[in-house]
């Protein structure tokens, strides 16, 4: 177990004070300041809002992407939306974990976990704001025109629900702050209803993310492409929140450290080991899980076959065995460093499987002179979003007790 | 407690009756549709077509008389032809948002690399359309006259319908800051509204290369223009089964993949690639709310069993040593 320090309890605001937070926020003196101490933030801002406008005013996708008629997904698909909703898995592991496993010591890990997803799919539903031709019909799908029969719309309307869900799960963070007490009362009562909701929607829209590229046998490479897509998107999408839950408390630990309640720090590492195992475990399944439908459709020939098999070999070697070795060791010896590594390079082969089927294995019909690349305007929307994410997830454990519990619920231990 | 348990129960049901309502007509069960019977489509016969483009050109001016739909041209785009003038070997162009169809020149291995074979491209009017099982508005359309239509009143724009096309066919305006996807509709309007009697690119081929018929009738006719001089045409009617088959067909004298038809894409319609797991998805919204909610109420009963159990030792202990102080 580790060594240092538990630290005393966080402060947190008594409600009187919160509103006058909240107010700062509309004082622009608050971003004058902000500009001031952050100024590599303050420039991806400005540029995020440059890209904005050019996007919605003024070049339209033309003028912001590289997007073309053969190429009609780039990265706002493939990394905002595809690794953006895996990435916030950790909302549906750890609840999971914690209040329907009732893992003990996990309850801590709950707020932080929630928030991420909260954020996460927040903010996955703003970029994709970006991404489609017309964003203001975005509620069409739902309660418009549904399109049933399409997978697109089975993801919509679980992220959309989600969404909600993950609004209601977070509200009692900001009402516990702004002293609404009934309303995080009211939420209370609906814990188990709501994760298990949340379960349930996450399941049916992450594997539903793999289901999209069903549809297009012939553009993704046989070495991605199988009925099995939608499994292999849950299963991994379980290891990218978790493997997230460990990187993003260790970011954390470092950043928001006066932030967390000594029972926080005390369950820390107990999480981290718990994960860890579930981790290698879960990885170790997957590994052979992507051999069944090579296996079973008869695809050995495609493994040593050019460029297309080395990326097959690397993902496989390089981002789910090795992960799931050093989870293994790392628990095994009790090594909190060796986990953290394992959980850095999971969440980096997160992104390049979801690369791999969405963009690098995809449109394998197209001449290489055809082939999609990002331009500099999408990079900066996606770095825009991520910083924005980052910026909420600190304001709101700076403010509010998320690393610790609401000093209104002392009474509950 | 009981309340929570109702709370919980409730929220499951609300999900499992969600999901299923809304994923309902998603069935994963076994194929059936045959497609519209006298359904209409296009036959194009490659060995016919010299590639004077005035089926581009009657595309062209019927949909920039009616309804706007495309800007009028006075000649022929001038970036395609001057991929015409100095092919490279395979090179496809594709259509763009500003026309539905172009014809595309090809020197085939078959016929030695130098004679050219063109091809026409458009919308294929598939009888089960990728882009209409994709689109998440139902914006696509198959009428029973055999064209696949797009309302763009619903048309929100995440070109999904671009993504699930085997033959990528549908186009955006991504230049637009209201755009709008963009392919043939084999002139239905103006057909069904009287205004023409064949699509505009029919009308305008004066080398028969294009037909325009019953999907039936051209089938057959294929067949017999294949049957009439034995080894003339490659035996095989393109869009007779490709994807589960489409209303344009194509027979050619050169093998399909070398003018830029793609061999490989199966039989099976693109609706039945995801309706399996389209159809698992009310599974997993009935059984999970069960299993979970199952779970939650065993490691809490379990809990509590431990709890008692420690309870009842430790009070044993306490019994005991009581009674031995007690001596």
């Amino acid at each position: 177990m580790s060594q240092h320090d538990h630290g005393a309890q966080p402060v947190i605001l008594p409600p009187t004070e919160a509103w006058g937070v909240l107010r700062s926020l509309l004082n622009p003196i608050t971003y004058l300041k902000f500009v001031k101490e952050h100024p590599i933030l303050s420039i991806i801002f400005v540029a995020g809002l440059v890209v904005t406008v050019n996007r919605f005013l003024i070049g339209g996708l033309a003028g912001t992407t590289h997007l073309d008629n053969n190429n009609p997904w780039g990265i706002w698909i493939s990394f905002d939306l595809l690794c953006g909703v895996a990435l916030a898995a950790g909302g549906y592991t750890t609840t999971a974990a914690a209040l329907i496993f009732n893992i003990k010591g996990f309850r801590t890990a709950v707020k932080p976990a929630i928030l991420t997803a909260f954020l996460g799919y927040s903010f996955v539903v703003y970029a994709l704001l970006y991404d489609v031709g017309q964003p203001w019909r975005l509620p069409y799908p739902v309660f418009v025109s549904p399109g049933t029969s399409s997978v697109l719309f089975e993801v919509g309307l679980c992220v959309m629900l989600y969404v909600t869900v993950l609004a209601i799960e977070w509200l009692p963070n900001f009402t516990d702050w702004v002293g609404m007490k009934k309303i995080s009362h009211l939420i209370h009562k609906a814990t188990i209803a709501l994760t298990i909701m949340g379960i349930v929607l996450s399941t049916m829209h992450q594997s539903s993310l793999g289901m999209l590229y069903l549809i297009a046998p012939s553009k993704l490479h046989p070495l991605w492409y199988s009925p099995q897509l939608p499994l292999q998107f849950f299963v991994s999408s379980m290891v990218a929140g978790m493997s997230m839950v460990i990187f993003e408390g260790t970011i954390s630990h470092h950043y928001l450290h006066s932030r967390m309640s000594p029972e926080y720090n005390r369950d820390h590492d107990g999480v981290l080991f718990g994960f860890a195992k579930a981790c290698s475990i879960i990885l170790f399944g997957y590994f052979f899980m992507k051999w069944v439908p090579i296996a079973g459709e008869n695809k050995w020939a495609y493994l040593t076959d050019g460029k297309f098999a080395v990326m097959w070999w690397v993902e496989m070697f390089g981002f789910v065995a090795l992960p799931c070795l050093l989870y293994a060791v790392g628990y095994r010896n009790k090594s909190t460093g060796i986990i953290k590594a394992a959980a850095a390079i999971s969440v980096l082969g997160i992104v390049v499987n979801r690369f791999n089927v969405s963009w690098f294995a995809f449109n394998i019909q197209l001449r290489p002179g055809q082939h999609y690349f990002p331009s500099v305007q999408e990079v900066i929307v996606s770095v825009f979003v991520v910083t924005l994410i980052i910026l909420c997830f600190r304001f709101i454990s700076k403010y509010m007790a998320i690393f610790s519990d609401h000093p209104a619920y002392k009474d509950h231990h | 407690m009981k309340r929570r348990n109702f709370l919980g129960l409730a929220g499951a049901a609300t999900a499992t009756v969600t999901a299923t309502a809304l994923t309902g007509n998603a069935k994963a069960s076994g194929h059936s549709f045959e497609g519209y019977p006298n359904s209409y489509g296009v036959l194009f016969d490659a060995s016919r077509c010299i590639g004077c483009r005035q089926c581009e050109m009657g595309c062209n001016k019927i949909n920039s008389e009616n309804k706007s739909e495309a800007k009028p041209w006075i000649n022929l785009p001038a970036k395609d032809a001057s991929v015409f003038a100095t092919p490279p070997a395979e090179d496809t162009v594709r259509t763009d948002s500003t026309m539905f169809t172009l014809v595309n020149k090809f020197e085939p291995q078959a016929l030695g690399g130098k004679s050219p074979v063109y091809k026409k491209f458009q919308c294929m009017h598939c009888k089960e359309p990728a882009c209409a099982s994709a689109c998440f508005v139902k914006a696509f359309t198959k009428t029973p006259e055999g064209a696949v239509t797009y309302n763009g009143s619903v048309c929100v724009g995440c070109r999904y319908c671009m993504v699930a096309c085997p033959w990528s066919v549908p186009t955006y305006q991504f230049d637009k800051l209201i755009p709008y996807v963009k392919k043939c509709h084999m002139c239905h309007p103006y057909i069904t509204s009287g205004k023409a009697q064949v699509p505009g690119c029919v009308g305008a081929c004066p080398m028969e290369a294009l037909v325009w018929g019953k999907r039936e009738d051209l089938v057959k006719q294929a067949w017999e223009r294949i049957g009439a001089v034995p080894g003339k045409y490659l035996p095989h009617v393109y869009g007779e089964h490709e994807m589960g088959g489409t209303n344009w067909l194509y027979i050619s004298h050169v093998p399909f993949a070398q003018i830029g038809l793609a061999e490989d894409l199966g039989e099976t319609p693109a609706p039945e690639l995801t309706s399996g797991a389209l159809g698992l998805v009310p599974l997993v919204a009935c059984l999970w709310p069960v299993l979970l909610g199952g779970i939650w109420q065993i490691t809490k009963w379990k809990d509590r069993k431990a709890g008692e159990a420690t309870q009842q030792a430790v009070a044993e202990a306490v019994a005991l040593e009581r009674a031995k102080a007690g001596k």
